[in-house]
């Protein structure tokens, strides 16, 4: 009898969005010209000195809060030495045993077990620790490899949880949250495309065979940049691990961990180191820079910009909107989305309804125009008038998306300058004919129209069986039909069902 | 005027008095237009041109910009117009100090063709100060040495006696100001870098507190204990020079902010006596000196009492462990610091590399020294995993108590008083087969820098064989302007620092 439970770690660097480098004036600009965002300090010329970038440390610390870290009082800065081409100093500027975040733990959502809802999950953090980013060596040339330093200096935010997670999907979950949390923070664009994120996973199992516990070698994969790449890398780890052991019986021991690597198109893990080298970094403090004391003031000033994190604000749009998870999770992606859904409740639009206008049209136009909901041009006043409009009836849900996507449009025709009535839900509503007809005693007579010339439709229904749920959306469709889709279906429906009885 | 070294030049003398001028008398006369700073740069230029084949104190020399520079301050005078502190002024600066002209080399086959793309921040504030450079001086290769002789690009001799060495690491600076060419220079001084060639060639040397001048430029060697300082004919140079050099630079976050130790004007109250001064001496230490450096600097203490000082014994109980601390964290930097000269990026990379390891390997086996890879393997090995705490954290521990002995000790006295080093210059050759012997002559400048504390060495006085002797001045941190004064009273009352060696080889 064989059982096993999958064990992964993860070392998550996620690059900041201050707008210099690290230790150095330097702007953070990729995709420019090689070597073009340099100085001499990052170039690591001879007899330069690092200077501290404030706002990454703060974010940092930010960062480190929201981790339910500990931050302590005084951190320092050491040289971890190794050498390579990318690595202009051949060291680089880290922390070591005093980071400026440790023993924390994030909230992640797991899927409870058959039917059960969606619940949390608490994985601990070890530490949160800032560093230097290298450069990049560029192997496109013939016999010789070219430098772009453009990188180095970069400010990573180096995060080590605790091996508790269970599986690939954990792992992913934990990603996808902590990039929910650092856009919210506004620490980093957590944009993968560009590698804002990469993620190093340590996987093995404990497998349980006739009783006794084994545990497979710890296998790290290093530089996944997808949430994909992460999810499936570790899922395809625990296989091969067990068919590994299988064949092997090789257990866990000192020096037994390996460096894979994942190759995107096999879609599996490729061997790239078979035994963790005795790597000796030479750790020591940097002696170009002061210790940072973190005094209380300054700690009390950067807690001040803390907000409520997605997760927690995903279950209170549950719990006060009943919006469905799927909904409040879309609705708290992004802190501007959920903000400005927020500020739409706040102006007295119906919850639900805002939440399908942003959810279904207001992301979608904001994503074409690779923006945000608040750049689109309507007010949560807007919008909330908009919702109440669908909640009375006055419009249906479907010309109420019509209505703000014309809303989107008119806004930029007039070049994002709010032209008055024009833009007005209603206004727009009455102009492109989509006011629903609720007059009850205009409708019946439409109804009875509609009952009159379809005698057959009218008998299915009143037999009752198989046929009169059918026969009776066909009655209802030929009302909307004759009113050009105008008349309110609820109102219809309820004169159907008097008519019908 | 001993050992006159005055070039004749037009029949006319006032060159031969130009060359007993301070920085500060000749920054003077170019202001009230007694002399131009061309005729001055001119001269010294002169000066180089015939001694230095001898002495062999620059690496490199810029003529023409310098020339070009003094016209400019020239112009700027006759028109009457606003003049730096050091306006005009001959100066020259070790070459681990960038300039963004000509190359900074170290003294380094590795860094033979390195040009920087920037000034030093001392560099800019002595342009600022309208200061003209005219070269870059010879040094211990990336200033590991105190003879000058590991310098892997030349050597210089010591103006007073060729056939020694002037000290070092800052020995081209030292040489340079001793043999008048130049009127004040800059070193830096690691582990007593300035101070014991500044008394091997009879000179002032000043090395400040750590923090107290930006080390932002000055190419690292042992990055907590580095300091860069003036080294000049007088105390009151050296001053002067402070002024210039001194302040928070925000470029290097060890300098240290004006809240904390504002800058003083080090010039305002030189030449008042330090009343009641209280002189801390360690008997036990000054045992270990030469007979005459001995005597010199009992000498020198007879000055002090003489001017109303009173002598206080001290205990300094942890200074035998100083040199092994040291020479641990010193080389544990220094192995960090000197990583990025590797072939890649800049300076020396070999032709026989076949891959990117061979261009490691190869390009620092072929461009260091002998003595540069002795410090690079020794702090390689003190900061590997399982040695860390035995040696650099260990060594970390001996210089905290070291800097307690200093605080406990200044309880008792203004400044504590010692030799400079054990002998006077050596020999040529004398100890470069024993790097042991050679870390040993640092025992009296190694403290200050393990401390922290600013230290001066003066000239108090010559040996047997006309060879300068220094005394060694250390104060609390952040006093120079008090170091400055104290040595001010003993200058003003000898006339050592007014000798000029006389140049054996060079003209008369």
């Amino acid at each position: 009898m064989i059982q096993h439970k999958v064990i992964v770690g993860l070392e998550i660097h996620v690059q900041l969005c201050t707008e210099s480098k690290m230790f150095c004036g330097c702007a953070m600009e990729f995709g420019v010209q090689a070597n073009s965002r340099v100085c001499p300090v990052c170039l690591g010329m001879p007899g330069v000195l690092p200077v501290m970038n404030k706002k990454a440390f703060e974010y940092s610390v930010l960062a480190g809060l929201v981790l339910n870290c500990e931050i302590p009082s005084f951190t320092k800065w050491d040289r971890k030495s190794y050498y390579y081409p990318d690595l202009p100093k051949n060291y680089q500027i880290s922390q070591y045993d005093l980071p400026l975040a440790k023993n924390g733990f994030i909230e992640i959502p797991v899927a409870g077990g058959r039917g059960e809802a969606v619940g949390t999950k608490r994985i601990r953090i070890i530490r949160a620790h800032l560093e230097e980013d290298a450069g990049k060596n560029v192997h496109t040339a013939g016999n010789y490899s070219q430098v772009d330093l453009n990188r180095t200096g970069t400010p990573l935010l180096e995060i080590v949880t605790e091996p508790d997670m269970s599986s690939g999907a954990e792992a992913r979950a934990l990603a996808v949250e902590l990039q929910r949390i650092v856009r919210y923070l506004g620490v980093s664009e957590g944009d993968m495309q560009k590698g804002h994120m990469r993620f190093e996973p340590n996987i093995n199992l404990a497998i349980t065979r006739d009783g006794r516990e084994y545990r497979t070698p710890i296998v790290e994969v290093k530089n996944l940049n997808s949430f994909r790449a992460l999810e499936r890398s570790i899922d395809y780890e625990a296989g091969r691990q067990l068919d590994e052991f299988l064949e092997t019986g090789r257990v866990m021991e000192m020096g037994s961990k390996t460096t894979r690597g994942w190759d995107d198109v096999r879609e599996a893990t490729v061997l790239q180191r078979e035994k963790e080298e005795a790597h000796d970094y030479r750790y020591f403090p940097e002696p170009d820079l002061v210790p940072v004391e973190l005094n209380e003031a300054w700690l009390d000033e950067i807690q001040g910009r803390l907000c409520e994190l997605p997760l927690a604000r995903q279950m209170r749009y549950v719990e006060r909107f009943q919006l469905s998870e799927y909904d409040a999770g879309v609705l708290t992606g992004e802190r501007a989305t959920a903000d400005f859904f927020e500020a739409a409740v706040v102006a007295g639009g119906d919850a639900k309804r805002v939440c399908n206008l942003l959810t279904q049209v207001g992301l979608k136009l904001a994503n074409e125009r690779n923006c945000d909901v608040r750049d689109l041009g309507f007010t949560p006043q807007m919008v909330a008038e908009l919702a109440n409009m669908i909640a009375a009836g006055t419009v249906s849900a479907t010309a109420g998306n019509t209505i703000l996507e014309e809303m989107v449009r008119r806004v930029h025709v007039s070049d994002m300058v709010l032209v008055g009535d024009s833009v007005k839900a209603e206004i727009i509503a009455k102009e492109l004919n989509l006011i629903q007809k609720s007059d009850a005693g205009e409708l019946e007579k439409i109804v009875e129209q509609v009952l009159a010339e379809n005698a057959q439709a009218v008998a299915d229904v009143v037999g009752g069986g198989k046929k009169s749920g059918k026969a009776r959306g066909f009655l209802l469709g030929q009302v909307m039909q004759k009113t050009k889709g105008q008349a309110n279906p609820k109102v219809v429906s309820e004169i159907l069902d008097k008519k019908l009885c | 005027m001993i050992g006159c070294l005055a070039i004749a030049r037009n029949g006319s003398d006032w060159l031969a008095v130009m060359d007993d001028l301070s920085a500060q008398e000749l920054c003077e006369s170019i202001k009230d237009g007694r002399i131009t700073s061309v005729e001055a740069t001119e001269a010294v230029f002169e000066r180089t041109e015939k001694l230095d084949a001898v002495i062999g104190a620059y690496i490199s020399t810029d003529r023409e910009r310098a020339l070009a520079r003094a016209a400019e301050i020239d112009r700027r005078i006759a028109a009457g117009g606003q003049m730096g502190p050091l306006g005009g002024v001959p100066i020259a600066v070790k070459d681990n100090m960038c300039t963004a002209w000509g190359a900074t080399t170290c003294a380094s086959r590795m860094l033979e063709n390195f040009h920087s793309p920037y000034n030093a921040t001392v560099v800019e504030k002595l342009l600022a100060a309208d200061a003209v450079i005219v070269g870059k001086t010879n040094m211990d290769e990336f200033a590991m040495g105190s003879s000058t002789e590991n310098s892997g690009l030349k050597r210089t001799v010591n103006p007073w006696d060729t056939s020694r060495v002037p000290g070092g690491s800052s020995g081209g600076s030292a040489a340079a100001v001793a043999a008048g060419l130049c009127y004040a220079a800059l070193g830096s001084d690691t582990g007593g870098s300035i101070r014991q060639p500044a008394s091997f060639c009879g000179v002032v040397g000043l090395k400040p507190t750590y923090g107290r001048v930006s080390r932002y430029g000055l190419v690292a060697f042992g990055s907590s204990l580095d300091q860069i300082g003036p080294l000049t004919r007088t105390v009151g140079d050296a001053a002067l020079m402070m002024n210039v050099i001194a302040g928070h630079d925000p470029a290097d976050s060890t300098s240290v902010g004006e809240a904390m130790a504002p800058v003083r004007d080090y010039l305002a109250n030189l030449d008042q006596p330090v009343e009641g001064l209280r002189i801390g001496i360690v008997p036990r230490l000054n045992a270990g000196a030469d007979e005459s450096v001995r005597k010199a600097v009992d000498a020198a203490l007879e000055v002090y009492e003489g001017a109303g000082a009173e002598l206080v014994e001290i205990e300094m109980p942890h200074s035998e462990y100083a040199i092994a601390a040291y020479y641990v964290i010193a080389t544990a930097e220094a192995s960090s610091n000197l990583a990025r000269y590797d072939g890649v990026h800049y300076g020396y990379r070999s032709s026989k590399a076949d891959d990117y390891i061979e261009v490691y390997t190869k390009s620092r086996a072929e461009a260091f020294g002998k003595e540069v890879k002795r410090r690079i393997m020794l702090g390689t090995y003190a900061l590997s995993s399982g040695y860390y705490d035995a040696y650099y954290l260990k060594a970390l521990k001996v210089r905290n108590l070291i800097r307690s002995d200093f605080t406990r000790a200044f309880q008792d006295c203004d400044c504590i008083m010692m030799p400079v080093a054990p002998t006077t210059a050596f020999k040529i050759g004398e100890k470069t087969d024993d790097p042991l012997k050679m870390y040993l002559s640092d025992v009296y400048t190694i403290a200050a820098n393990l401390a922290g504390i600013p230290g001066i060495s003066i000239p108090c006085g010559f040996d047997g064989n006309n060879l300068p002797i220094g005394l060694q001045i250390l104060g609390p941190t952040f006093t120079e302007d008090k170091l400055l004064c104290i040595a001010r009273m003993y200058e003003k009352e000898t006339d050592w620092h007014t000798r000029r060696p006389r140049i054996v080889g060079g003209v008369d």
